[in-house]
């Protein structure tokens, strides 16, 4: 799979352009420093995976790259968030904008009070005036991309709270894929649910990777290992080691990357 | 080890006994009241207490008027108190949550929520009823309204607050700007709530004599000038209970047990679609 490539192509993922590039972050929860001059790239069409333990800042890095921080009071971050070279931490950036094309989907599926077909549609609607054989088409179109059309086109009328949990993450992540963003970013995506379940959003998460540029936080190792290319391990609030997945796993430079990998703590 | 056993036994039994006897007493008096209602309402019920106006002394007559007047001024009080309240409510939870605004007006709110009624009629009476120079069905909305405000204020900030907060990042993270996030996903996942919550407002307010006694007054005839005294359930039910005549009295009874059903069939409406919340 992914993590079994050669030394060539390695290199030549090296030179990747970088879809979103964190330069010099800091973030602050009040008074409190959070994370500590962080500087990391998401190069572009591939996934990177956040890991580190509880508490150390990927949760925090990963919603300062789409601003959800914005909805708190006393959160702010200070430094550069690059999405194709501009900067979107700049004052006056249109935030909405921006969370559409960043997209999320979050560690507890969140599907919204209304039926499957209305939870895709719903956020579509807002950027386009689709007529409704084709919002049946975009909405038949993410449901397919989220492989889960097969468990649901017979009743896309029942609520989307009626789902199993796997289900609700992936008519989550068909939600934020129907409004064509270009990056996505998973916090903790499988953490609340089984084991088949996961494997379905993982095999997903390798098949995005074709036309997005994806970030994802996992406390899970072999996760990280199973669909990332990139990986960054952070450590209160820094980014201690980020590099390739294979190389961070199998011979880290750092030797807390080593302690957490081999599970020393965390 | 034995006598522990016993000792915890003997109090066991005393606190339920205890419980049984205050569960007892309490529902004793309720089925007291319900039954005297019950039985004195429905030997007094006839078709003309739905057609006829209230009576002078010693006549016969119906409620007619009186009910007319409590559904329009309960009506138009719900009209103008649910929308202050559901605003207000929303701006605690949604923008102003944890701000000292919101603080403040969560004290001050509380205090109307507990305030009598009799305080709200008597200022109505000086804000409205005075400049106009009489009493009037429109004095008397307001002071309904003023009852419904801190009601439904509650009931929305505490059924927002409920709505979890990973639900409006979801939403966020979507683009959609704050306002359509609240309509949108907030409200529709707090619907049953804020159903709940007017329908127990109009449930409090379809009761009350006090502050309608200092702003609609009565009226004995059928009215349905805003800008007149205008007669109501509550109201009427005070006037003839306590007066000395035999049909006054028994259109009283009825007059309470139409408003009691009332309620009931609100309340019990409330809870259905409150119970949808957790089955959906």
């Amino acid at each position: 799979m992914t993590n079994a490539m050669t030394e060539t192509s390695a290199q030549a993922r090296e030179t990747l352009p970088a879809k979103m590039s964190v330069k010099n972050l800091d973030f602050f929860y009040g008074d409190n420093r959070a994370l500590k001059s962080i500087n990391l790239q998401l190069p572009v069409n591939q996934v990177t995976a956040l890991i580190g333990p509880s508490g150390c800042g990927k949760s925090t890095l990963l919603r300062v790259l789409n601003r959800m921080y914005d909805l708190y009071p006393g959160q702010r971050a200070v430094g550069e968030v690059l999405l194709d070279g501009d900067n979107i931490l700049a004052p006056g950036r249109d935030v909405n904008a921006l969370r559409s094309r960043v997209g999320m989907v979050f560690q507890k599926p969140t599907p919204f009070p209304m039926s499957i077909y209305e939870n895709i549609a719903f956020g579509v609607r807002l950027y386009e005036k689709l007529g409704k054989a084709e919002m049946d088409e975009r909405v038949e179109r993410a449901l397919r991309g989220a492989a889960i059309w097969e468990e649901v086109k017979d009743k896309l009328q029942a609520s989307g709270l009626s789902l199993s949990g796997g289900q609700q993450q992936r008519l989550c992540i068909a939600r934020t894929v129907a409004i064509q963003p270009e990056v996505i970013l998973f916090d903790e995506p499988c953490s609340a649910l089984d084991p088949i379940s996961t494997a379905k959003v993982e095999e997903l998460i390798d098949e995005l990777r074709q036309e997005y540029t994806i970030a994802i936080v996992t406390h899970n190792m072999q996760q990280a290992v199973r669909v990332s290319e990139y990986t960054g391990f952070m450590y209160l609030g820094e980014l201690i080691e980020y590099g390739l997945t294979d190389q961070v796993f199998t011979s880290p430079r750092e030797k807390r990357t080593q302690d957490y990998i081999t599970g020393r703590f965390g | 080890m034995a006598s522990l056993q016993a000792s915890r036994q003997l109090r066991s039994v005393i606190a339920m006994a205890l419980c049984w006897v205050s569960a007892g007493l309490g529902l004793t008096a309720l089925a007291l009241i319900l039954g005297a209602l019950l039985w004195n309402g429905f030997t007094s019920l006839a078709p003309a207490v739905f057609t006829q106006m209230t009576p002078p002394p010693g006549a016969a007559g119906g409620l007619l008027n009186a009910i007319f007047g409590s559904l329009v001024m309960t009506f138009f009080g719900v009209l103008i108190g649910a929308p202050l309240g559901m605003l207000a409510g929303t701006y605690m939870a949604e923008y102003g949550r944890g701000s000292k605004l919101t603080m403040v007006v969560r004290f001050i709110n509380d205090i109307l929520l507990s305030a009598p009624s009799i305080v709200i009629g008597l200022f109505v009476y000086e804000i409205a009823v005075v400049p106009m120079g009489h009493f009037s069905a429109f004095a008397g909305s307001i002071a309904l309204a003023l009852l419904v405000v801190p009601v439904v204020v509650r009931t929305t900030e505490d059924m927002l607050n409920l709505v979890p907060s990973t639900l409006r990042e979801a939403a966020s993270a979507l683009g959609l700007p704050r306002s359509l996030v609240i309509r949108h996903v907030a409200y529709k996942a707090a619907r049953a709530g804020l159903i709940t919550g007017l329908l127990l407002a109009v449930a409090r307010v379809s009761g009350e004599t006090a502050p309608l006694l200092f702003t609609a007054l009565n009226n004995q005839f059928w009215s349905s000038n805003f800008n007149a005294p205008m007669a109501s359930l509550p109201v009427v039910i005070f006037q003839f209970a306590l007066s000395p005549y035999k049909e006054w009295q028994q259109l009283a009874w009825v007059g309470a047990l139409i408003i009691t059903m009332a309620v009931l069939a609100l309340s019990i409406t409330a809870r259905i679609i409150g119970a949808q919340r957790t089955t959906k």
